[in-house]
């Protein structure tokens, strides 16, 4: 059962997006997540909204993957409404009853919040979606690059992220066996309160550390054999290397930036 | 000349405030280019330790072990002796680096600096070598136990090694596995002239070597080729190993009085000699 846990939430394509320097959807990434921050008034956040729909039907990815990383959040979206709409006493009144008084402003603003949330999670679910885990750990590793001046090394970074993404199947399939060996002797992990069920937890956990550091040891060993020495003199077999497309798209969202700034300026402050 | 040798190699680990554990006493051994050589023996006996002497993960106490002439107590040759001889651990789930096959291969090429496309033609011929090339871009926990291991056993090959070295490398799989794993071992040893040492406690496996070298208590105490190996039925007992089935069967037989050779290894083999006595 736990063998099938999806490892990243990558959906396998060959869209424009899924072609992309890796390196450049990090930093496309960054800069939506900013976008999205921008507008000031409706005109601005239309525009993000049209641009985000855009580059999702460019991704190809089916819409249930959109409606999938949307789920979790729609609490938080709702949550963060509706203290809008209680706290934001702008705008004509609509209703007034007790302490309770709900405005137009209120609406508006708890609108806008909840249309920049949905943007900001579907914008950076893209780059999940279309970037295997190793391409990311990747790009990363060579953005990070620049850190090496103040002593912070991303190649062991980005090698720890790698081993850690390696071993998780490995540890669940783990996991699994232990919980199994664990049920066979007659362990009861499904019922009593809280506390004993964390309790239960611990004949788990103890032979899973156990054999973690087994395997630590064992892959550092492996590891040694094959001449690894860090990321000192270290070459790597696929390059990354930016494409016309990479730029074009980078000048794209520059744009729409442009764009918003320039909306902001015309249409001035609304929230 | 002598691929891998050890003169005179003594090993014990020292811990604090214990008397040290003697794991390796006096071991002489020079194993030639090109050969292919099973270490036998059953827990404990030192043989994994002797291995690891070979790749210098470890140093000896005592004596000196030389690989391709470098010693490994210099630490200058360190990586040098690393890059000439691949070692291949017991568990393919604790050695396999990365979340993708083929990246995995090129592991060790990249940590020899060589150039993108060197690594790309390595790495694909590694996976030719292994037969694993339609599994290039799945993941490794994907695969079986079998695969797994030819997978590191490409990873290895990467890196253009001279010797292979591998440490119980099928005592984790099936069956099925197990004979891949052989296979492919032999294989890469009789097409490519690759040194192979093949650490095991499976008889059926060290018989497929031309030479099999039995370890007890921290020294070599038996060396030669299967035939004249196994043929040492009542010693190998007394060593705590089996005789493969064949050799155990032809051994009974002659205790019973049956004009039979005593160094038969496969069952084809061993039938045969039994019907020619029938006839007779």
């Amino acid at each position: 059962m736990m063998k099938d846990i999806t490892l990243g939430q990558y959906f396998p394509g060959n869209s424009l997006l899924h072609r992309l320097d890796p390196r450049m959807k990090l930093v496309l990434t960054l800069f939506f997540i900013v976008l999205v921050f921008l507008p000031r008034n409706w005109w601005g956040l239309l525009t993000v909204g049209l641009f985000l729909l855009l580059v999702i039907g460019l991704s190809r990815l089916p819409l249930r993957l959109m409606w999938r990383s949307t789920k979790p959040v729609l609490f938080l979206v709702l949550f963060t409404s509706i203290l809008n709409v209680l706290y934001v006493h702008e705008g004509t009144v609509l209703v007034h009853w007790g302490f309770l008084r709900i405005t137009t402003g209120g609406l508006q603003s708890a609108a806008f919040i909840a249309i920049r949330i949905l943007c900001l999670i579907l914008g950076s679910s893209l780059l999940t979606y279309t970037t295997t885990p190793t391409a990311l750990t990747d790009a990363i590793e060579r953005l990070l690059s620049p850190l090496k001046v103040i002593k912070v090394n991303p190649h062991e970074l980005a090698m720890m992220m790698t081993i850690a993404l390696r071993f998780i199947p490995t540890l669940m399939e783990e996991t699994d066996k232990i919980m199994s060996a664990q049920k066979a002797r007659g362990a009861d992990m499904e019922s009593g309160g809280l506390v004993q069920r964390v309790k239960a937890l611990i004949p788990i956990l103890i032979p899973l550390f156990v054999s973690s550091f087994r395997r630590a040891y064992d892959l550092a060993m492996a590891m040694e054999c094959r001449c690894y020495q860090g990321g000192e003199g270290r070459t790597r077999m696929k390059q990354l290397r930016t494409a016309l497309r990479d730029w074009l798209s980078l000048t794209v969202y520059a744009a729409v930036g442009v764009g918003i700034v320039l909306l902001n300026i015309y249409f001035g402050k609304v929230l | 000349m002598d691929m891998l040798r050890a003169i005179d190699v003594h090993f014990d680990y020292t811990y604090e405030n214990e008397a040290p554990q003697v794991v390796l006493q006096g071991v002489d051994l020079a194993i030639e280019k090109g050969s292919f050589v099973a270490v036998l023996g059953h827990n404990g006996c030192g043989k994994s330790t002797l291995a690891k002497h070979f790749n210098a993960l470890l140093l000896p106490t005592g004596g000196q072990v030389l690989v391709a002439d470098m010693t490994t107590a210099d630490e200058d040759n360190t990586y040098p002796i690393r890059r000439r001889v691949g070692m291949v651990l017991q568990n393919p789930d604790n050695q396999l680096v990365s979340t993708i096959v083929e990246e995995d291969v090129a592991f060790g090429p990249e940590n020899l600096g060589l150039p993108p496309a060197e690594i790309r033609a390595r790495v694909d011929a590694a996976l030719a070598a292994v037969d694993m090339t339609a599994y290039k871009d799945h993941s490794p926990h994907r695969l079986s136990g079998g695969q797994k291991q030819r997978i590191a056993i490409a990873g290895v090959l990467a890196m253009h090694p001279d010797c292979l070295l591998l440490d119980e490398p099928t005592a984790m799989l099936d069956p099925q596995g197990r004979r891949e794993v052989l296979d492919t071992v032999c294989r890469l040893n009789h097409e490519q002239g690759m040194t192979v040492v093949l650490i095991t406690h499976y008889m059926e496996e060290a018989a497929l070597a031309d030479r099999v070298v039995v370890m007890d208590e921290g020294r070599v105490v038996l060396d030669g080729t299967p035939r004249q190996v196994f043929a040492q039925g009542e010693r190998l007992t007394a060593l705590g190993l089996d005789v493969p089935q064949p050799t155990a069967l032809c051994a009974a037989l002659r205790q019973r009085g049956v004009d039979i050779p005593a160094d038969l290894l496969t069952p084809e083999e061993c039938a045969a000699a039994i019907l020619k006595r029938l006839k007779n």
